[in-house]
């Protein structure tokens, strides 16, 4: 089993709450995990990223090479297509929908979504509107992983214990709801 | 008792530190060192055990105290970004002379590509010039254990240890397995020759014979290494050398095994005997090495006529930057580098100052008060403030290193320019900045000094800033004169008046200094959640 996953999004949206909850899951799997993040000056409004590599064999590089990520999980539309070239031939593509414009030179939304139309498998989502249905606007990220999860190559209840022991200090209501926007990000995947 | 935890490879490090005992940790902050100071402020085990993790006014100071804790027979570590090194080169290169007594581990976190740094400088240069053994690891793992192993060479050698990350090894998680236990402090000792440690000339030249000698022992040591490992290979066209994480990338590549030889180095000095016997079995060397071609540049020479060696000066390797496992493809002949095109609709989406951050309005402030003087230039510094060198404040002219932005000025006005204006943080202020506004005091430099005071080392994540609550007592004791130093609250609504206070201070023929203070919105809203968290 291996699963190069490449996190994006802007400095602030944390995507790092996503790698840890998969880097928890695939701990509880035994798996071995290598998990990149970039720090300091480009958390300040920029674009992050992070690479999530979970292999049953031994990682090497702390990178993913070009043309090797299975997935791509972005909680912004334009930062996801930023990482296109490491996408492999069959990889997918699963990002919100919303864009984040904290530029004034942003594209038009409708050339964003061409350019991503072009990707063979793809998972376009709202987060931010699943995650207030579900009741739990701060849930966003787990709306996101949900989607997500149908090509982690991980059970979803590995999943689910990730968010618990993460949350676990937070209260067991916390935990439930964010179980739930997990749950409503994967049906959207799995209607696709 | 042993268990796995995924870590950091500065957490690891962190990790390692406290189970090897130290006395504590001394450090300025810097990506990406940063992390690996923070963790031993937050472990229980250090508080219990009082080891001290108090952040450190600059990294010379943090390895000056280092030395002490060193003299006194205890171990110590000293954490920095490689920039840092420069600051404390003195004390460091020096340290190669006195030796250590305690074990000392000084950790240098090198930033190749400039992910947030100004320059790639390679540490590896500062342990070769100060006859000082650097490790280098490639996996969190050795990381960890690299640590524990330093901590013990540093004492049975009788030197400080170099070790030496990069960006991916510090910022990179993976699991590593550790002690449980946080190891004993030792009993106060004192150097068995206290001589070694006054470096009169007379004392110096014998010990530099003696460091001469070592390092003969240190290279030895390095050749028989469990760290530099030799593993032959059927195709002897190429030896491929691979030092410290290059080997990552290159075994990324050779997930089969590889057909050349490979040497692997992660403990310096270099392996003379391992590299002479891939010289003698190969037709030709190709060395990769993160960072500045150190190793291929000596083994080149500048007569360049042994065997055949590609790298990064040849080119087949790229000259600057970090490797990865696709760029370093054509030279183990695995083809080209994939494309690497991104959609055109993509564009760059720079960092900026946060929205509400007081920076923000000291810019504004000082662009409106600068028009009269369209010549004006302004010399800032290094900090989250350098970020008003981009749109849509273009507020300044150079940032070069910590502290520069006072002496600049004060140089450019000795030059018989006006206006210089100079721009600082709070943090960068007391890490190197006190000593220029002396002397810019003391030669009644005619230049407007802003620190602009935050309250934190707001760049590197919002620790503790050391001059805070004593800024203005510091310029008034330099020898600026009361009534030029004002403190203002930058915020829209006192636009006017900081405007009027930037302009009386310009048109002062002296050393002013203009203070805007007000809390980093990032910490500020910080601690409203923490206590939020806590009433609820
Ligand atoms: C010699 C050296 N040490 C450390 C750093 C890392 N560094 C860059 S900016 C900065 C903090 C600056 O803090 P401050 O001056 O208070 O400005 P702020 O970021 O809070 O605006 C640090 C520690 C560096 N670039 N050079």
């Amino acid at each position: 089993m291996k699963k190069d996953i490449i996190l994006a999004g802007v400095g602030g949206q944390g995507i790092l709450s996503i790698a840890t909850i998969i880097g928890e899951a695939a701990m509880n799997c035994g798996l071995n995990i290598k998990q990149a993040e970039v720090h300091g000056m480009s958390q300040r409004g920029g674009d992050v990223q992070s690479n999530l590599r979970i292999s049953s064999a031994p990682i090497l590089s702390d990178l993913i090479p070009l043309r090797g990520a299975d997935i791509i999980i972005s909680l912004e539309p334009m930062e996801s297509l930023r990482y296109l070239p490491f996408l492999a031939e069959n990889g997918w593509v699963v990002t919100n929908s919303e864009p984040f414009i904290n530029i004034p030179n942003y594209p038009e939304t409708d050339a964003v979504m061409a350019e991503l139309k072009k990707v063979k498998n793809l998972v376009v989502l709202d987060v931010d509107k699943i995650a207030k249905e579900c009741g739990n606007p701060r849930a966003a990220n787990m709306v996101l992983l949900g989607a997500a999860t149908p090509y982690l190559g991980m059970d979803m209840a590995r999943i689910e214990e990730g968010i618990e022991s993460i949350f676990a200090r937070k209260g067991h209501e916390v935990v439930e709801s964010n179980v739930k926007a997990l749950r409503a990000g994967r049906a959207v995947a799995e209607s696709k | 008792m042993k268990k796995k935890l995924l870590l950091l490879g500065d957490e690891a490090i962190a990790m390692a530190a406290l189970n090897s005992g130290i006395s504590g940790v001394y450090a300025y902050p810097g990506t990406p060192s940063t992390e690996i100071t923070e963790f031993i402020q937050g472990s229980k085990t250090a508080k219990e055990n009082g080891v001290h993790s108090k952040w450190c006014t600059n990294e010379k100071t943090a390895m000056e105290a280092a030395l002490g804790v060193s003299y006194v027979g205890r171990r110590a570590m000293v954490c920095m970004k490689h920039v840092g090194m420069n600051v404390a080169a003195d004390a460091f290169v020096n340290s190669g002379i006195t030796g250590a007594n305690g074990g000392v581990v000084v950790v240098a976190a090198d930033d190749p590509s400039m992910h947030s740094s100004q320059n790639e400088q390679d540490s590896r240069f500062y342990g070769k010039f100060a006859f000082i053994p650097v490790f280098e690891p490639s996996s969190q793992q050795e990381a960890y254990d690299m640590t524990r192993y330093a901590f013990e060479f540093s004492e049975k050698m009788g030197t400080p240890v170099l070790l030496r990350i990069t960006t991916r090894m510090a910022h990179s998680r993976a699991v590593v397995e550790v002690d449980d236990s946080y190891g004993k402090k030792a009993d106060l000792h004192f150097p068995a020759n206290p001589m070694n440690w006054v470096l009169l000339p007379a004392n110096s030249k014998r010990r530099y014979a003696e460091v001469l000698e070592l390092n003969k022992k240190l290279a030895d040591i390095s050749d028989n290494s469990d760290y530099n490992r030799y593993i032959d290979g059927p195709d002897r066209s190429m030896g491929i050398i691979a030092c410290g994480i290059a080997y990552n990338y290159l075994m990324e590549n050779m997930k089969h095994g590889c057909n050349y030889p490979v040497l692997k180095i992660s403990q310096y000095p270099f392996p003379k005997a391992m590299i002479s016997r891939m010289a003698s079995e190969c037709d030709s060397i190709l060395v990769l090495e993160e960072g500045q071609p150190l190793l291929e540049e000596y083994l080149r020479g500048i007569l360049d006529n042994g065997i055949k060696i590609y790298g990064r000066l040849s080119g087949e390797v790229p000259r600057t930057g970090e490797l990865n496992a696709d760029n370093i493809k054509p030279a183990i002949g695995l083809g080209e580098v994939p494309s690497s095109v991104i959609p055109d609709v993509v564009v760059n989406r720079p960092p900026a100052l946060c929205q509400g951050c007081g920076h923000r309005d000291v810019y504004a402030s000082l662009n409106e008060a600068l028009k009269e003087y369209p010549d004006h230039k302004v010399f800032s510094d290094i900090g989250c403030y350098t970020l008003g060198a981009l749109p849509p404040f273009r507020a300044i002219d150079s940032t070069v290193d910590m502290g520069a932005s006072i002496t600049m000025a004060k140089g450019a006005s000795d030059a018989g320019f006006f206006p210089a204006v100079a721009v600082i943080g709070d943090s960068t202020f007391t890490h190197s900045g006190i000593t220029g506004l002396l002397d810019a005091a003391n030669s009644n430099a005619n230049i407007t000094v802003v620190i602009s005071d935050n309250l934190t080392t707001g760049m590197t994540g919002g620790q503790d800033s050391a001059g805070t609550g004593k800024l203005e007592r510091i310029c008034e004791a330099v020898g600026v004169e009361k009534e030029h130093i004002r403190v203002v609250v930058p915020l829209a609504k006192n636009m006017d008046e900081i405007k009027k206070v930037i302009k009386e201070e310009l048109d002062y023929k002296g050393v002013s200094v203009i203070i805007p203070r007000r809390e980093c919105i990032q910490t500020f809203s910080r601690k409203a959640r923490q206590k939020k968290a806590q009433q609820e």
